[in-house]
């Protein structure tokens, strides 16, 4: 009986388009991907069930952390003129006495939390220097020495005429009158609307756009 | 490619002493490199979506110290909502009694069933009110905004609630739909009735 030959055939598959694919979508999402700042404090946003998108230009933002430190934060990517501006006029309001170096480095230094006193102090160090040091953050809680009020202020002169967002982030377990004591300056400032920074909460998120589609 | 051919023996042919050398295969396995791609558009994907922060609205109103210029809201359709340590929360419909008889107290589970009870109490008492019902029509908006307009949730946070807290019960506005809600501080009548139920609570237990 004459048998039939089957051909051998390998079983190894080449691979090489594979890889190609996995690097070129590796490649995107690294490219896409915008790390965020590092965080000088831990804060632990709480969750909600709104899913807003959150801007991030044109804002400042204001945190406390879970032991009621306040910190305040400037973002503007796309002009960098305003940290300049917003820390000239802190320095000239508040008699500081900063360097041009030191007004150059207030850019760098992504969270401040120091009494005005400490400002000189803390922009003469270098950023890295700055997220290994503990920073006491900004005193608010007594009324009469708000000293938010005057950095909130600089940063509405300073983004006079366009739009400003107020972004507050607060640690779910930090004491409400850290966040009065925000609100407090920011309503001095005659500033009435924020966006709070909050986690989405998945199951109560169902749930609000289920109550939402049956009251329709 | 990655694998290249290095092209055999060319054609020269070799004399008869030269050992021919073994051929290597130059194929290299692409699995581990594979693994390694995956792994990492994985974490990549992950860090990309999943830290997404999102952002709730907050108005404050105006402090107005001229009572004249205050908003006037009817007592039968106040609901106070006060926070308190420990994500206790206590409520009150109208105006608090004297003896704070009507001051009660739950959890965050149970306020939603108060508020959705209170708005349907509210919408049941509704007259209709056909100056509100006209403009509500005018602005394309649903008639139904008419019956719960006297409907006010006043939030009151203490001083031992927690941001959280604070956050959580915007939240239960937004989920119930609650238009009108203001956060106002806090009564010292009010804190002390907390500091008694929470006293009263604690000597409970023991």
């Amino acid at each position: 009986m004459p048998s039939v030959k089957i051909a051998r055939k390998s079983t190894d598959t080449d691979m090489t388009p594979f890889v190609d694919i996995a690097f070129l979508i590796l490649s995107f999402f690294i490219m896409a991907t915008k790390f965020k700042p590092p965080d000088i404090v831990e804060i632990k946003t709480p969750g909600s069930v709104l899913s807003q998108k959150l801007p991030e230009n044109n804002a400042v933002m204001i945190s406390f952390d879970s032991i009621n430190r306040v910190f305040f934060t400037v973002l503007s990517d796309k002009d960098p003129q305003k940290y300049t501006d917003i820390i000239s006029e802190i320095n000239t309001g508040q008699n500081l006495g900063l360097t041009p170096a030191e007004i150059a480095n207030f850019r760098n230094i992504y969270m401040v939390g120091v009494p005005l006193s400490g400002v000189k102090q803390l922009l003469g160090m270098d950023a890295k220097a700055v997220e290994k040091i503990r920073q006491p953050g900004i005193p608010v809680e007594d009324s009469t020495n708000n000293q938010l009020f005057w950095w909130i202020r600089a940063a509405k002169n300073a983004f006079a005429g366009e739009k400003l967002n107020y972004l507050i982030k607060g640690d779910a377990n930090s004491k409400y009158p850290a966040f009065e004591a925000v609100v407090a300056a920011l309503k001095k400032n005659e500033e009435f609307k924020y966006n709070l920074i909050t986690q989405l909460d998945g199951a109560e998120a169902s749930l609000y756009e289920a109550n939402k589609a049956k009251n329709k | 490619m990655a694998s290249i051919d290095t092209g055999g023996d060319g054609g020269q042919k070799k004399g008869p002493g030269v050992k021919k050398a073994k051929k290597l295969s130059t194929r290299v396995d692409m699995t581990p490199m594979v693994d390694l791609g995956f792994l990492l558009i994985t974490f990549f994907v992950f860090t990309a979506t999943m830290n997404e922060p999102t952002t709730l609205d907050l108005n404050m109103p105006k402090d107005i110290k001229d009572k004249k210029e205050q908003t006037e809201v009817k007592e039968s359709g106040v609901l106070s909502v006060m926070l308190g340590k420990d994500d206790v929360v206590y409520y009150y419909e109208g105006k608090l009694a004297e003896d704070g008889s009507n001051f009660k107290s739950t959890d965050f589970k149970g306020i939603r069933d108060v508020i959705i009870n209170k708005r349907k109490d509210v919408m049941d008492r509704y007259v209709p009110d056909p100056a509100c019902e006209a403009k509500m029509a005018k602005e394309g908006k649903p008639i139904s905004n008419c019956a719960d307009k006297d409907f006010v949730v006043i939030i009151k946070p203490s001083k031992d609630a927690t941001y959280k807290n604070t956050v959580d019960i915007l939240d239960e506005m937004t989920i119930n739909q609650v238009r009108t809600y203001a956060m106002v501080k806090i009564f010292d009548q009010e804190y002390e009735l907390i500091k008694k139920t929470e006293e009263f609570n604690q000597a409970g237990i023991k």
